[in-house]
């Protein structure tokens, strides 16, 4: 336990001086205090309060920011060990190498999670401020910020999978930034294409759900629009949210972190230092 | 007594290549063991087995009844890498207590281990501001930490000065005088001449010789050098005496034998005062170390 936590205030220590702790707070901070801002206006018309407005807008958000700042945080977390050469020496101390993942994962979770709660709570605040029956939003907001984390975290084990495949950091850093586009913008783009092609037939009533429940940030994206009821508020594929229940997205949404840092520590053990 | 590490036949092979043929090996409690080759002839490989960092093909090898990579034997191995890195954002003393912590131990230790590789002063500095000597003292530090029963040191004094060389050689005696065992590899040789118990040259992947310096010596059988300084003008007279002897710089450079080397001397004696002074030059380790890493016979 305290092999792994002394890894953790390392690796956050390393963070706080690389200006990651810095980035992933001010980008956060900035984004949701602008959609705070932006989401205040048009609310009137659909009849649900400010802050369920900027819930929605926030998770259009978070889908590509957190595993953007995810990816951004673990590419370098194994192959910049292997390149600077400090990994043979690691391995040959008495710490498992999970423990070594999962002191990683303590610091970057708790840089995300910081990150987080800062954006998070600066839009509450705002939206508080300008309307008082925001309360009813925050609800919506909480459940908003623990899957955001969980997301951070199977985005998190992907990059340290990532980074254990790749022999270079730079490599790593080409397949995470591969890997974001892939998930995060052109899946979504091929679905809604396959979708226009299929016209309602048999790969939009039955792939189409399961290709959405497969991909964590879709996952994540659905289950904050079907739980907070604010579809009418989302566009895209996010539209699909009445469709899957509840269950099946919160399902995909516990479970992917799960998957990903099995595969993070397959990856790791394959290296040979 | 029984060793520390035992390595038996071990071979590594990468694809068609092998690194490393039948290599066998123990090192006792306090014994300091030198591990000698050309780049490439198999050390890191060796190490890096030792440490369980990478799987042997054949063999066996046992780290005080553990194996290697084995939690038991991670705990007893301290290891030095060659040319030591660490994250440049950390300084000395954050790094030493990770690493103190790693091993469980106190970490209010750290300042006491980097005063001893003398680096005191710049504890508090990133070690990306630390020169390579600097680095190096810092994988002196935390190969230092606790009570390691083995210790694997690649290249240790690489980038150190002559008097920080010395002090580093005066700890492991500290600790090899505690019962640690200590394999180095290192390719400065009049060093390692002084300062360790036995010799393991490795060519190719084979182990070449192994024994202790005068050991080595016998078996080698390598010519001895005299180097005969004449008085002024018998030059002539004792060239002729002595059959063979060159004239460089005003004296006399011979090679004998070792079988013949006293009778050599008392040749050399009989002179009388033709000579004005003698010297005797063994076989140094470079020499040695080059007969049987050419040769390549035991």
């Amino acid at each position: 336990m305290i092999r792994i936590l002394s890894t953790a205030r390392t690796e956050f220590r390393i963070a706080l001086r690389n200006r990651w702790v810095a980035i992933a707070l001010a980008l956060m901070a900035v984004f949701s205090l602008v959609l705070a801002l932006a989401g205040s206006a048009p609310t009137g018309g659909l009849g649900v309060d400010r802050l369920s407005v900027t819930v929605a807008s926030l998770t259009s958000l978070s889908v590509y920011l957190i595993p953007l700042l995810a990816l951004l945080m673990s590419f370098d977390a194994i192959a910049g060990e292997t390149e600077r050469g400090t990994l043979p020496l690691l391995l040959a101390y008495p710490i498992a190498r999970w423990e070594i993942l999962l002191g990683k994962l303590l610091a970057h979770l708790a840089i995300l999670t910081l990150a987080v709660l800062l954006g998070h709570g600066l839009a509450a605040a705002v939206t508080l401020w300008s309307d008082p029956t925001a309360v009813q939003g925050l609800p919506a907001l909480w459940r908003l910020s623990w899957s955001s984390i969980l997301l951070g975290a199977t985005f998190l084990g992907v990059g340290y999978a990532l980074s254990s495949l790749s022999r270079r950091p730079s490599g790593a850093a080409g397949l995470a930034v591969g890997l974001w586009l892939g998930l995060v913008v052109l899946y979504d783009l091929a679905l809604l294409s396959a979708i226009v092609a299929d016209n309602g037939g048999w790969f939009t009533t039955d792939a189409f759900p399961v290709a959405l429940l497969a991909n964590p940030a879709d996952a994540f994206r659905l289950f904050n629009l079907t739980a907070s009821g604010a579809t009418a508020a989302a566009a895209g594929v996010g539209g699909a949210a009445d469709a899957i229940p509840l269950w099946q997205s919160l399902a995909s949404v516990l479970l992917w972190p799960l998957a990903a840092l099995a595969l993070a520590a397959a990856a790791f053990r394959k290296v040979t230092p | 007594m029984t060793s520390t590490l035992t390595i038996s036949d071990l071979t590594k092979r990468f694809g068609e290549v092998a690194a490393l043929t039948g290599v066998s090996l123990s090192v006792a409690p306090g014994e300091r063991v030198a591990l000698l080759g050309h780049n490439g002839a198999g050390k890191s490989t060796l190490m890096k087995i030792i440490l369980g960092l990478i799987p042997a093909t054949s063999g066996a090898v046992t780290i005080c009844d553990a194996t290697p990579g084995s939690a038991a034997a991670r705990r007893a191995v301290a290891y030095l890498p060659e040319n030591a890195a660490f994250h440049p954002a950390l300084t000395g003393l954050e790094q030493t207590r990770h690493y103190l912590a790693l091993r469980g131990e106190d970490q209010s230790q750290a300042m006491a281990l980097l005063e001893k590789v003398g680096l005191a002063q710049a504890a508090r500095r990133r070690i990306g501001t630390y020169s390579k000597g600097m680095r190096q003292r810092v994988g002196l530090a935390q190969a230092l930490i606790g009570h390691p029963r083995l210790l694997v040191l690649d290249e240790p004094t690489s980038g150190l000065d002559p008097v920080s060389r010395r002090e580093f050689y005066a700890l492991l005696d500290d600790l090899a005088a505690k019962g640690a065992s200590i394999l180095l590899s290192s390719h400065a040789l009049t060093e390692v001449e002084a300062r360790t118990d036995r010799i393991v040259i490795l060519s190719k992947g084979r182990m070449v010789a192994e024994g202790s310096l005068p050991d080595l010596r016998r078996r080698a059988d390598l010519p001895v050098a005299l180097h005969v300084t004449a008085r002024n003008g018998y030059a002539p007279d004792i060239a002729r005496a002595l059959p063979g002897a060159i004239l460089v710089d005003g004296a006399l450079h011979l090679t004998c034998p070792q079988a013949e080397k006293l009778e050599t001397l008392g040749r050399i004696a009989g002179l009388g005062d033709k000579v004005a002074d003698l010297e005797v030059l063994p076989p140094s380790l470079e020499d040695l170390y080059a007969h049987f890493s050419q040769g390549g016979l035991q």
